[in-house]
């Protein structure tokens, strides 16, 4: 039995990486639609590690990020953050929009809802892949942006799961294009019931 | 010279004067500055949550709730010869990161963090000489124990010393 993320063992741990392979492979074929092809998608690569190593990743706790926050919730509980750096977010929206931006500091407002659409569209294929796994009913949020310092937009999902230790679970994936190669980064938080009846649903001994 | 102490999430160190404590990116969470300014000793405890007394867990970290921790750093600044009469408090954070709505936490910890703050400070009779909470943005702490000032950093540039 456990209860926080610290005690899971490693068939455990190997069961939530695998649900992030599925859903990050959706992820990436969704991507790649919207993104007409034009990019190619690294496997992710699903860690359980400390807050403070899955902020460094980012580049370090006042790094100026992009988040989209997405809740799950029905028959199974938690929340998502897709996270990128501004560099990447400006890239990633060039590809969709086939455009520049003129000022370094800013997002347009139209590339704010794109960037707000690819959290939406990777959360959603997440949610989906533990959906079909599990056999749960999962409903999820509207996604809510935000751009500000990682270790402050990152500290979201680990009060609101407070109770969980202090490890996350962090997926990274690079997508390729031409003249760009953007990392995203994802954390997934499930309520530690969720995580419960996910590991029941796949057969696993609790 | 003067020295840069890092204070990590759920985290709490203290330190002389002239040596400034830092910690990074406090968004929902509240940074407590707790001073003595006769013998220029200081402590900066970053606290995640409002209330550890929810939480049956045997082995919480102290650190991460108001309550705990404030108590704590309390005991580490007298221990070190500070008196409670003449410690006072500075406080920043508490902010609401996304604009969430229902009944998710995640819209009201930061209001939350910052009363149990408060309620805390008033029951150990600490009176709050400066605050920045709220609102909508992360950001940094700086408290320069040589002086007692406490430095807000934001990513606007929004500089605050107070």
């Amino acid at each position: 039995m456990f209860n926080n993320y610290e005690e899971l063992n490693d068939e455990q741990l190997d069961v939530l990486r695998e649900i992030g392979n599925i859903g990050a492979g959706n992820a990436a074929t969704a991507l790649a639609t919207i993104l007409n092809d034009r990019v190619d998608i690294s496997l992710p690569r699903v860690k359980i590690i400390d807050f403070e190593a899955a902020v460094n990743s980012l580049g370090g706790s006042e790094t100026m990020t992009v988040g989209v926050l997405v809740n799950f919730m029905g028959e199974a509980n938690g929340l998502i953050m897709f996270l990128l750096n501004m560099e990447d977010a400006k890239g990633i929206t060039d590809l969709l929009t086939h455009g520049h931006e003129e000022d370094a500091d800013q997002l347009s407002e139209l590339k704010l809802s794109a960037i707000r659409e690819i959290g939406n569209i990777l959360s959603s294929s997440y949610i989906n892949s533990i959906a079909t796994l599990t056999g749960l009913r999962i409903e999820v949020s509207v996604p809510y942006v935000a751009i500000d310092m990682a270790g402050a937009l990152m500290s979201v999902p680990l009060i609101e799961f407070g109770t969980l230790g202090d490890k996350v679970m962090f997926i990274e994936e690079d997508f390729v294009g031409e003249a760009h190669q953007l990392k995203s980064s994802i954390i997934l938080f499930a309520e530690i019931d969720t995580l419960k009846t996910i590991m029941e649903r796949l057969g696993l001994e609790l | 010279m003067s020295e840069l102490v890092v204070v990590g999430i759920s985290d709490c160190k203290m330190t002389r004067n002239p040596n400034v404590l830092v910690t990074h990116a406090l968004g929902s969470c509240v940074g407590i500055c707790l001073y003595d300014r006769n013998i220029k000793i200081g402590g900066l405890a970053h606290i995640m949550l409002p209330d550890s007394t929810q939480f049956a867990h045997a082995s919480i970290n102290r650190m991460k709730f108001a309550d705990t921790a404030i108590i704590d750093l309390i005991q580490s600044l007298q221990s070190y010869g500070a008196d409670i009469r003449r410690i006072t408090a500075k406080i920043a954070g508490g902010a609401q990161m996304f604009a969430v709505q229902g009944n998710s936490q995640i819209g009201s910890i930061g209001i939350r963090n910052v009363e149990s703050v408060k309620v805390i400070l008033r029951n150990q009779r600490i009176s709050i000489l400066a605050e920045d909470t709220g609102l909508d943005y992360g950001r940094t702490v700086y408290f320069d124990v040589g002086t007692g000032l406490m430095k807000v950093k934001s990513l606007n540039n929004i500089i605050c010393e107070m």
